[in-house]
């Protein structure tokens, strides 16, 4: 799983139809110290997140899973909401 | 399997269900010579380990959710071993 930062939020009309009724929101990856790490990518949010709220997502076939039985073809789902975290 | 230094720890009250109870660990990346490699990463912790030890990491889901104990777990990475020590034959 990696942190980021929610920066934006997509609307997508016409898409693959298990994807109906997902949240798609654009994630900027962070390092511990939140600095950008990569380029921004989009992930289907699985807790209610929102812009501004640090998040942490999953990558791969896993991003699908809260949504079982429904299997939307994601490689990225946010899964937790981030209060705080603290590095050594 | 990768070998990586446990760097924090995280909290998140609001989280998929399948991570209750489950201890969420910053750890970075190493090399054989204990240099960073790579970008720091969450990994859901299944032995106990606690900052600034070296551990095994799993990046791979099944595998991860196996380690948490929870099949179908939403995991992409987890610590599967604490590290006594890593010999590597400089010769080779």
């Amino acid at each position: 799983m990696q942190l980021a930062l929610v920066i934006g939020d997509i609307v997508v009309t016409r898409k693959d139809e298990t994807l109906t009724g997902l949240k798609l929101l654009v994630v900027q990856p962070l390092t511990p110290d939140r600095q950008p790490a990569g380029r921004p990518l989009v992930a289907a949010d699985a807790v209610g997140a929102g812009v501004g709220e640090h998040v942490f997502f999953v990558r791969g076939k896993e991003a699908s899973f809260p949504f079982y039985p429904v299997e939307p073809p994601v490689d990225a789902g946010i899964v937790g909401i981030v209060d705080h975290w603290d590095v050594e | 399997m990768q070998l990586a230094r446990v760097v924090g720890t995280l909290v998140a009250t609001q989280k998929h269900r399948k991570f209750e109870g489950a201890k969420l660990l910053l750890v970075q990346p190493l090399n054989v010579d204990d240099t960073p490699r790579g970008a720091a990463l969450l990994a859901v912790d299944g032995v106990g380990a606690g900052v600034h030890e070296k551990v095994l990491i799993v990046l791979e889901g099944r595998a991860a959710s196996e380690a948490l104990g929870r099949k179908g777990a939403p995991v992409d990475a987890a610590v599967i071993g604490i590290v006594d020590h890593v010999d590597i034959d400089v010769t080779l």
